[in-house]
């Protein structure tokens, strides 16, 4: 497998999971509470809310990027604050484009998330709570245990879309062998050198496979949570 | 010597209404009415589901609800026991941990889980979810839920309504020694006149009122 993956390949591969796995963990939690919040709420605004939340989905990843930039870049809104008192810099590194991987995959993530809250039967929920179960208790032993499979999905597909994502990543993290070159970036890298169309075939066929790995341990952790639940 | 007593009034955005006072004591306490007069709204009023907008819930000595003073327990506090008419066993846990649920909160009475297991004849379910039981079953599963969350009152929705005559049979005979066996005071909701009487010591009737909520439905003494 060495001799399969040039270092550059290698580094893009480690790369693209770091991102990816640091997207879907760090997003996970709220996209988790949004998801319950947006499923069991109703309030004024929540129709903004929404669309606010859908708004990655549709516009230009590019320009997703850009207001990332405008935000988080050295002088940005919040970025000078971060540099200033945390000397916490986004901006061409692997948190950038792990920022953007989680913004551009968060709308999905939250969208299956909520899907799966709202198919419950809010009732149970109180049962629980007659029988001395807390807000949190309920949460955490009838709610999220019976949104698992929406919430499994969620995060495969977080991962999924944090893999593949180029156009907000290129942006705020650019492009440098190493650093922040993941694989989709390194990808047309190589296809656009002379020749290059052979030479990411490779990097294709590998995310083609990355992918399928993580809907595969998705399907496992699945099953063998059912079997666990059956026994009680 | 329990005593629930419940004063209050509460409308629903559809105009639903209804007013409720009354007193309940030991023993078992039917609370008749026909579909529609908000037997099931009323026990979530007690049950803390839903909150009056006047009036004043006290049980035992302890206040669940009094609006004037701004009090208004949260359900998981008011250590009661509910049966829901669709029983609402959580479909992935196993009889024994839908039983054990709410063992151990504070305020609870002990009850002994094997004691409760071989009254209902559950021993052999434990191992089970709840979606591979009868109905019968799940319904015993149930009651034994709720009984050993220790409650100081058991609130029981609709217990019989939906059995056929022998399952019927088998499960009032089942929550006959269940509340022989732990004395606890119970008041369910039925709007079968045969249950009534199968079943409580003290009835309750609730008069349906108009759904405009200009008469709102109306709790009184049989």
């Amino acid at each position: 497998m060495d001799d399969a993956l040039t270092p550059a390949e290698w580094s893009a591969v480690w790369l693209s999971l770091k991102v990816a796995l640091t997207a879907t963990v760090l997003s996970l939690p709220a996209a988790i509470g949004l998801g319950y919040w947006l499923a069991r709420r109703d309030f004024w605004g929540k129709a903004l809310v929404e669309t606010f939340l859908s708004l990655p989905l549709v516009l230009p990843p590019v320009v997703t990027g850009y207001l990332l930039l405008v935000l988080f870049g050295r002088r940005g809104l919040l970025g000078q604050y971060l540099d200033e008192w945390f000397g916490f810099h986004l901006v061409f590194t692997w948190k950038g484009a792990a920022l953007a991987a989680a913004v551009m995959a968060f709308p999905l993530m939250v969208r299956a998330i909520r899907v799966a809250f709202a198919d419950q039967d809010v009732r149970l929920e109180q049962a629980a709570r007659t029988l001395g179960a807390g807000r949190w208790e309920t949460f955490f032993r009838i709610a999220l245990p019976l949104a698992r499979r929406g919430v499994l999905a969620g995060a495969v597909l977080g991962f999924a879309r944090s893999l593949g994502e180029f156009g907000a990543t290129v942006m705020i993290a650019g492009n440098l062998p190493g650093e922040t070159q993941t694989i989709p970036l390194l990808i047309y890298t190589e296809a656009n050198a002379p020749g290059g169309i052979e030479a990411s075939a490779r990097l294709v066929v590998l995310a083609i496979l990355i992918a399928l790995a993580a809907l595969f341990a998705a399907e496992w952790l699945e099953r063998t949570q059912g079997r666990k639940d059956a026994k009680g | 010597m329990t005593q629930l007593f419940c004063d209050i009034r509460f409308r629903r955005n559809n105009g639903f209404a209804i007013e409720a006072r009354f007193e309940v004591g030991a023993g078992v306490t039917a609370l008749f009415g026909p579909s529609g007069s908000g037997k099931t709204t009323l026990l979530h009023l007690l049950a803390g589901l839903l909150r009056p907008d006047r009036g004043v819930i006290h049980l035992d000595g302890r206040t669940f609800a009094d609006d004037k003073k701004g009090v208004f327990l949260a359900p998981e506090t008011r250590n009661l026991g509910v049966v829901f008419q669709d029983l609402l066993l959580f479909p992935h846990l196993s009889v024994r941990k839908n039983l054990n649920f709410g063992v151990g909160r504070r305020g609870a009475r002990s009850i002994d889980f094997r004691r409760l297991v071989d009254l209902l004849d559950l021993g052999d379910l434990l191992e089970r979810l709840p979606g591979t039981l009868s109905g019968g079953q799940q319904q015993r599963v149930a009651l034994g839920r709720a009984l050993l969350r220790g409650p100081g009152l058991l609130l029981l929705d609709e217990p019989l309504a939906s059995l056929d005559a022998e399952l019927k049979n088998r499960i009032l005979d089942y929550l006959e020694r269940a509340l022989a066996e732990w004395r606890i005071p119970t008041l369910f909701v039925s709007h079968d006149w045969a249950d009534v009487r199968l079943l409580a010591q003290e009835v309750l009737v609730i008069e349906k009122g108009k759904s405009t909520g200009d008469v709102p439905s109306r709790v009184v003494k049989q």
